[in-house]
């Protein structure tokens, strides 16, 4: 099966005047299959948030290459580089801070289906089916961020990525700033979607909880100052760590 | 007999004539030190904390869990008075039992305030509650590294807050001591709390640490004008998971050395297994279940607390 993310030699470079540059990620390759969900677990600057920036071309690489369905997009701009959004959505920490706080979440999720040349009153009732899709009742569309609490605005900020039926989602820590209960939600939101969307929907899942990654994906990168560490199946490397510092951290949770 | 949540009457604990309990089944005998009695709190006339009471001991720690906005947070604010203006206790009494004292401020303070060897600290002015804070109640915060001033070093930091909060007694700690003095205390504080190096700690500046040792840092800073009760709101939150067990490990050689009382507030079920003795179980503002550790995880008995349990993701080893 061919890949449908693929990241060759993905490094960064960060770099200030008069200090050390950092080397955030550094030759980083890995592949997303259809249908698959890869996790990408490590410590805080072990790189993991750079490469979703770094994927979604939020952040330019320096080096390295990004394949998305087949197509290199590490250096598209303009439109053609806006064009990649139709095929990769991500999701945020912080699913407030997302939204435009004086926009309702009914005209955040409905923007880029407006954009993508769906009429207004067409987009409303999408939203609103959206909006269902995620378990919110459609009042929501009428809602400000401000309104609802952090799991109704992830719910709705997923609901925003899912609306121009993305292939790859790449959710960024996406549940770290929820409660347990909140956060369980959320992750059977996302099991529930990719049962429904199966090969259509291939989810690249940063995140720093190891259990989490355990239960949700299929395969896991372990990030180590910008490297991968070890790659392989969740319970396999959980039970087997083949890396001191994935041994390490899996010794350290409580 | 009603048994209130939270009270320690199931737990193993027995009253004493005085009204509060005490315990001697984990070989020494435990005395009440802080006590919540039919607490409610508001802020801006809305009730976070409804009716809540529950017991510390001596050289325990308490774990509070609970979801955000379980108010578990405010109950360790109130004691310490920083609810701010913002919010009240609007009924109930918090007392603490301060023990045998040979601290001058201590007794300015609470003289003619102690009934029955306790004081109600929603009694206190601020400024009474102040002389207690540090030496007696100390807190750790969920970032300690932003309490810290950035562009001065962590020794003259701590310093400063010794003069300010440390004891005016007979041993010559508080405004009266001097630095070296300081540094001969705040150098065996941190060696006792498992720091290889001391000396480059106390020469450090706050960005010069990692985020864990700002937290173990603050720890031992809370720690130095020898509080009995350490408050701690969610101390292992913003760490990694490497690090967090090293703060979990502080805080018990924080009680295995000087037998300080812990109550730790935390969203964190891993951080409780680890190191609490007893739990409380907050929703909505109320106790919705306490008792010994390994008796509510393993063998929660409310519907609540079984759903918050099974939302927790374990690690399949």
């Amino acid at each position: 099966m061919e890949s449908i993310l693929y990241a060759e030699n993905l490094t960064r470079v960060f770099s200030r005047k008069g200090q050390q540059e950092l080397v955030a990620v550094d030759h980083v390759s890995f592949e997303l299959f259809p249908g698959e969900c890869l996790g990408i677990i490590g410590e805080s600057g072990s790189g993991k948030s750079t490469i979703a920036g770094l994927v979604t071309r939020l952040i330019d690489p320096t080096e390295g290459r990004i394949v998305l369905e087949g197509r290199d997009i590490t250096t598209l701009r303009g439109k053609e580089l806006r064009d990649i959004y139709k095929t990769i959505q991500l999701v945020f920490q912080t699913p407030a801070e997302s939204f435009d706080p004086r926009c309702s979440l009914g005209d955040g999720i409905g923007e880029s289906l407006v954009n993508s040349g769906m009429r207004r009153s067409e987009a409303g009732r999408e939203v609103e089916r959206l909006l269902d899709e995620c378990g919110l009742d459609k009042s929501f569309a009428g809602k400000y961020p401000f309104e609802v609490s952090g799991g109704q605005c992830q719910r709705a900020a997923i609901a925003r990525a899912l609306a121009i039926k993305p292939k790859v989602l790449v959710c960024d820590e996406a549940t770290s700033s929820l409660d347990v209960t909140i956060q369980k939600d959320i992750m059977e939101l996302l099991m529930e979607l990719r049962k429904k969307k199966g090969n259509d929907l291939s989810i690249l899942f940063i995140c720093h909880d190891i259990a989490l990654v355990q239960q949700f994906c299929d395969r896991v990168l372990v990030m180590c100052h910008g490297r991968v560490a070890e790659e392989g199946i969740p319970d396999d490397i959980v039970r087997n760590p083949g890396n001191e510092y994935t041994k390490r951290l899996i010794e350290s949770i409580l | 007999m009603t048994v209130i949540k939270g009270m320690p009457e199931n737990d193993g604990f027995t009253k004493n004539g005085d009204n509060s309990y005490f315990s001697e089944a984990n070989g020494g005998r435990q005395e009440e030190i802080i006590r919540f009695d039919n607490v409610g709190i508001s802020y801006n006339g809305i009730p976070v904390v409804k009716d809540v009471s529950f017991s510390a001991f001596s050289g325990e720690i308490l774990g509070i869990v609970g979801e955000s906005g379980s108010g578990k947070s405010t109950l360790i604010k109130a004691a310490m008075g920083l609810l701010g203006d913002s919010g009240l206790v609007t009924k109930g009494d918090i007392y603490y039992k301060p023990g045998s004292h040979t601290d001058k401020n201590l007794k300015d303070t609470i003289d003619g305030k102690e009934d029955l060897g306790r004081i109600n600290l929603t009694e206190l002015t601020n400024r009474e509650l102040r002389r207690l804070c540090g030496t007696e109640m100390g807190m750790i915060f969920q970032n300690a590294g932003s309490s810290f001033c950035p562009i001065r070093t962590v020794g003259k930091q701590l310093y400063e807050a010794m003069r300010e909060h440390g004891r005016v007694s007979d041993q010559g700690f508080g405004r009266s001591i001097s630095a070296s003095e300081f540094r001969v205390r705040a150098l065996e504080l941190l060696e006792k709390l498992g720091f290889d190096d001391g000396d480059r700690i106390l020469e450090s500046y706050p960005f010069e640490l990692s985020g864990g040792m700002q937290q173990r840092v603050g720890i031992a800073a809370a720690m130095l004008p020898g509080p009995k009760v350490l408050f701690a709101d969610e101390p292992t939150s913003a760490l990694d998971v490497s690090v967090q067990r090293q703060v979990v490990d502080e805080m018990l050689m924080v009680r295995k050395n000087f037998g300080t009382t812990i109550i730790i507030v935390t969203h964190n079920i891993g951080v409780i297994r680890a190191m609490a003795d007893r739990v409380l179980v907050m929703k909505d503002g109320m106790i919705v279940e306490c008792g010994d550790t390994l008796r509510v995880l393993n063998n929660p008995k409310e519907a609540y607390t079984k759903k918050l349990l099974a939302a927790v993701p374990v690690l399949r080893r």
